[in-house]
């Protein structure tokens, strides 16, 4: 039994990560490790980067053809894909975002981890709404990269 | 305790009703059922128990486990869950047995309606078994209980899985508008909505059946229905579990709690706690988040999560932890819930000494699955039989979803648990079946194997193997039946 079975909290190990290149291009990080029956992010995807054989596959990302655009971020069912583009020691981390108040760009907000553990503060940078979805992007230091996954507006 | 503001949902509380609670003046808005109303001031007991006069509470909200009668305008044993509020009703808590109303014994005058097709729930199998029917010309009457049609997709606020035939990515809510659309567009469906089903009867060529539909006054119309056909889309009612205090308000099924916070927009409690980790546990976890309701934990009893990992990890970093091997061991308080009592699990389900720990909590929601409704249609006389990976019993059906008793066919839930996007298709089958009877085949019956081949898909993967299984299982009983 995989650890991310018994507390729902994956692991780098369980994922295939871009090169330090392909994160400077920014990209989408799929977090979608399990075999269900799934396959909007295919469909959404205008450059053909993420493939699957059957609609029960894992879905896999080609790294160099993806362009970073987020349109598989916003349809995403289980809101497990991430956009994550790194410029010199600063990297910016996109977030499928469901709660409210939604925040404002420059507003600063408490960063969580996959445990929902806080991370410090950061600054949103760009807020887009796709549906009822918002995707909000923060900026933060580079180490945070593969770490921070979700954000609290409220108690920032 | 209403939602004033929710990230997805918009509340429409546009007219104020006055109602009474054993004589206290109280204020809801229309739209609500008496159940929700009653929450959103505060009132969580709704009767009390025969032998030992406990607290009773609203359990399942959808009108499947009678937990919410209570005596409306001096009808007693009314399901307070499924009932809409009207201004100046008056609303009574009951003990234990009501007492009947003092009525004048009035013959009920019933109407006969004559169809080709009845579908019995307005689900998404019953909605889509309607539809597939009426477009190949035949007569449909669909009957729900609720007050709004769509069944449990009124209330799933998240996106759905699956392909872009099975409208994936839409959310739930959105995909019963779509379909309450297209029913309104079909000239041959008639809708009964508040009407329940409640009889099957021997008659010489069709099916008859005994409704009876719910007035705006509360009182009742009694209907006959005759059909050539009828289609089971009856759903699945919530699990309960034994633990001491299961009993008190304030312990509810998942998806009750669901339906009062996702259409009614009125909150359970303030702090949960949630037993389960299914999709269904996951899920109503994450939208209590969304509708600022805190949740302590998430137990499952079993050593790993049981629903998908994308919604356990939406949860978690949300920072609510989840207990694998954990249980609930009790549920105390007076009035309702105060707190509970969780503890790990070793071998064979028994408690781990030392381990226990206080959770405090006003709220317990049970997600523990679900069983399939098949009440009524035991009644007709179809081969039922217990088949552990459809949720239990079950009427044997073939692969066009027609069981042992002709004309008679069953899709969604009520055949075997598993999910919205399965229950379409199985209603589609049922509703192409049913119309490729009735309409002596003058039709092309090509789309029927589109429609097997994409449930195969849907059921292809590790969590589909349940639903596969149990389908097998019937398919094998079929056939040494036959």
């Amino acid at each position: 039994m995989k650890e991310y079975e018994k507390t729902g909290v994956l692991s780098i190990e369980d994922l295939r990560l871009p090169s330090e290149e392909q994160l400077k291009k920014g990209v989408a990080v799929i977090e979608c490790v399990q075999n269900i029956p799934c396959n909007p992010c295919v469909d959404a995807c205008p450059v053909k980067a993420i493939s699957m054989r059957n609609i029960n596959d894992i879905p896999v990302i080609d790294y160099d053809k993806c362009t970073g655009c987020g349109n598989c971020v916003a349809v995403c069912p289980g809101l497990a894909i991430f956009l994550v583009k790194t410029k010199d020691d600063t990297v910016f981390i996109s977030i499928p975002y469901e709660f409210l108040p939604i925040p404002n760009v420059g507003d600063r907000v408490e960063m969580l981890d996959r445990r929902g553990e806080k991370k410090g503060k950061a600054e949103v940078v760009r807020v887009r709404r796709a549906g009822k979805t918002t995707i909000v992007t923060i900026k933060t230091e580079k180490r945070f990269a593969m770490v921070v996954r979700n954000i609290r507006v409220k108690d920032a | 305790m209403r939602i004033k503001k929710h990230p997805i949902l918009e509340f429409d509380r546009e007219k104020k009703l006055r109602f009474y609670i054993n004589g206290k003046e109280l204020y809801g808005y229309e739209g609500e059922t008496i159940s929700a109303a009653l929450f959103a001031n505060g009132v969580t007991t709704f009767s009390r128990s025969l032998k030992y006069n406990h607290p009773r509470g609203f359990f399942c909200g959808i009108g499947k486990c009678s937990s919410c009668l209570m005596t409306v305008n001096g009808i007693p044993n009314t399901r307070t869950c499924i009932t809409p509020l009207k201004d100046g009703v008056e609303v009574k808590t009951q003990d234990a047995y009501a007492d009947l109303p003092e009525t004048k014994h009035k013959r009920h005058k019933k109407k006969v309606i004559n169809t080709d097709l009845l579908v019995i729930g307005g689900g998404p199998a019953g909605l889509s078994a309607a539809l597939e029917a009426a477009k190949h010309g035949v007569n449909v009457l669909l009957v729900d209980e609720n007050p709004i049609l769509g069944g449990q997709l009124i209330k799933q606020t998240h996106k759905f899985f699956g392909s872009r035939e099975e409208k994936a990515g839409t959310r739930g809510v959105e995909i019963a508008q779509q379909l309450r659309k297209e029913v309104e567009k079909q000239e041959n469906i008639r809708v009964f909505l508040k009407s329940t089903v409640f009889g099957y009867y021997e008659c010489e060529q069709n099916h008859c059946f005994g409704m009876v539909k719910r007035r705006e006054d509360y009182t009742e119309e009694i209907y006959e229905l005759h059909c050539k056909s009828v289609i089971f889309a009856c759903g699945a009612m919530e699990n309960m579990l034994a633990f001491p205090g299961n009993d008190l308000p304030g312990v509810y099924g998942a998806g009750g709690v669901q339906t009062l916070m996702n259409v009614y927009g009125v909150k359970p409690g303030r702090r949960v706690l949630m037993v389960g980790s299914g999709n269904v546990g996951l899920i109503v976890s994450y939208q209590l988040l969304q509708a600022d309701v805190d949740v302590a934990y998430i137990v499952e009893g079993l050593p790993k999560i049981g629903g998908y990992h994308v919604h356990a990890a939406k949860v978690r970093r949300c920072g609510v932890p989840i207990l694998t091997s954990h249980t609930i061991v009790e549920a105390y308080g007076n009035e309702r819930v105060e707190g509970a009592r969780i503890a790990k699990v070793g071998k064979n389900w028994s408690i781990i000494p030392g381990t226990e720990m206080d959770v405090k909590c006003d709220t317990i929601c049970l997600a523990v699955g679900l069983t399939p409704s098949i009440r009524l249609l035991s009644q007709t006389g179809a081969e039922i039989r217990f088949i552990r990976e459809a949720g239990g019993h079950v009427a044997l059906h073939n692969k066009n979803m027609e069981t042992t008793v002709p004309g008679v066919y069953v899709a969604g839930d009520g055949s075997g648990i598993e999910e919205a996007s399965t229950a379409m298709l199985e209603g589609k089958i049922a509703g192409f079946s049913a119309a490729y009877k009735i309409k002596n085949k003058a039709f092309d019956s090509k789309p029927l194997k589109l429609y097997h081949e994409e449930l195969e898909r849907l059921r292809d993967g590790p969590f589909g193997v349940k639903g596969r299984k149990a389908k097998e299982k019937i398919a094998v009983q079929w056939s040494d039946k036959r």
